[in-house]
C-alpha cells in the first residue's frame, strides 16, 4: 500500500470531506511523526506502536568498495516496536 | 513528550480547519488502514517516510528470564519498519540528546 492508495481508502471512508482535504492532512500527519522524530521526540500510538531514536556510536567504517577508513560520528536512526493490537493481528490470520 | 493520536487530531484542526471529530477520526482511521494492510499481508510504503513490511519467524528455543526454565517461542509473524532516507536523513542531523 502507498501514500496514494491510503488517501483513497480514508476518503472513501470520509465521504463528506474533499479528497484534497483526506490528501493534505495524510501528508500532516506523516510530516508531524517525521518532525517529532526529527527533533528528538518519541511517537506513541496505542495499538499501533511506539517510534523512538536509537543512538549509533561514532565508529571507524570503511568504504565497502575503495576499503578506505572513513570516520562515521554518533547518530540517532528511528526504531519502531509494533504495539500489542497490531501484533496480534498480523498473527491473527495464519 | 511524545506525540500521541490526540496531538495529531489537535494539529489537523488547526492546520487544516478540519472539525475536532473529523480530526479525531481521520487520525483513528489513518493508523487503522495501515494495520489493515498489514493483517492482509500487504507491505506499506509511505515514500519519505518509510516501509513497514511483514517477516515470517521460525520457532526458536528461548528461556522464562524468570525461572531459566527453557520454553519455544512459537513462529509468529512480525512487522518491521525500516526508516526511508529522507526520514533518515532527517533524526540523524538531531545533535541532542532524546527526549
Amino acid at each position: 500500500m502507498t501514500r496514494s492508495e491510503l488517501t483513497e481508502k480514508l476518503a472513501r471512508k470520509h465521504q463528506q470531506l474533499l479528497y484534497k482535504d483526506v490528501e493534505l492532512a495524510v501528508k500532516s500527519m506523516l510530516e508531524q511523526m517525521s518532525r517529532t522524530l526529527s527533533s528528538g521526540e518519541r511517537i506513541e500510538i496505542r495499538g499501533f506502536g511506539s517510534f523512538t531514536l536509537h543512538r549509533r556510536v561514532a565508529r571507524v567504517g570503511r568504504n565497502p568498495k575503495t576499503g578506505e577508513a572513513v570516520q562515521l560520528d554518533e547518530k540517532y536512526v528511528p526504531h519502531f516496536k509494533p504495539g500489542k493490537e497490531l501484533r496480534e493481528r498480523v498473527n491473527a490470520k495464519k | 513528550m511524545a506525540l500521541t493520536k490526540a496531538d495529531m487530531a489537535k494539529n489537523l484542526f488547526d492546520e487544516l480547519g478540519l472539525n475536532k471529530r473529523e480530526a479525531k477520526e481521520l487520525v483513528e482511521g489513518f493508523f487503522e488502514e495501515l494495520r489493515t494492510a498489514l493483517e492482509e499481508k500487504e507491505p506499506i510504503k509511505l515514500s519519505g517516510f518509510g516501509n513497514f513490511s511483514l517477516r515470517e519467524k521460525k520457532q526458536r528455543p528461548g528461556r522464562n528470564p524468570k525461572t531459566g526454565e527453557e520454553v519455544a517461542i512459537s513462529a509468529r509473524r512480525v512487522v518491521t519498519f525500516k526508516p526511508g532516507q529522507k526520514l533518515r536523513m532527517r533524526v540523524e542531523s538531531y545533535a541532542g540528546d532524546i527526549k
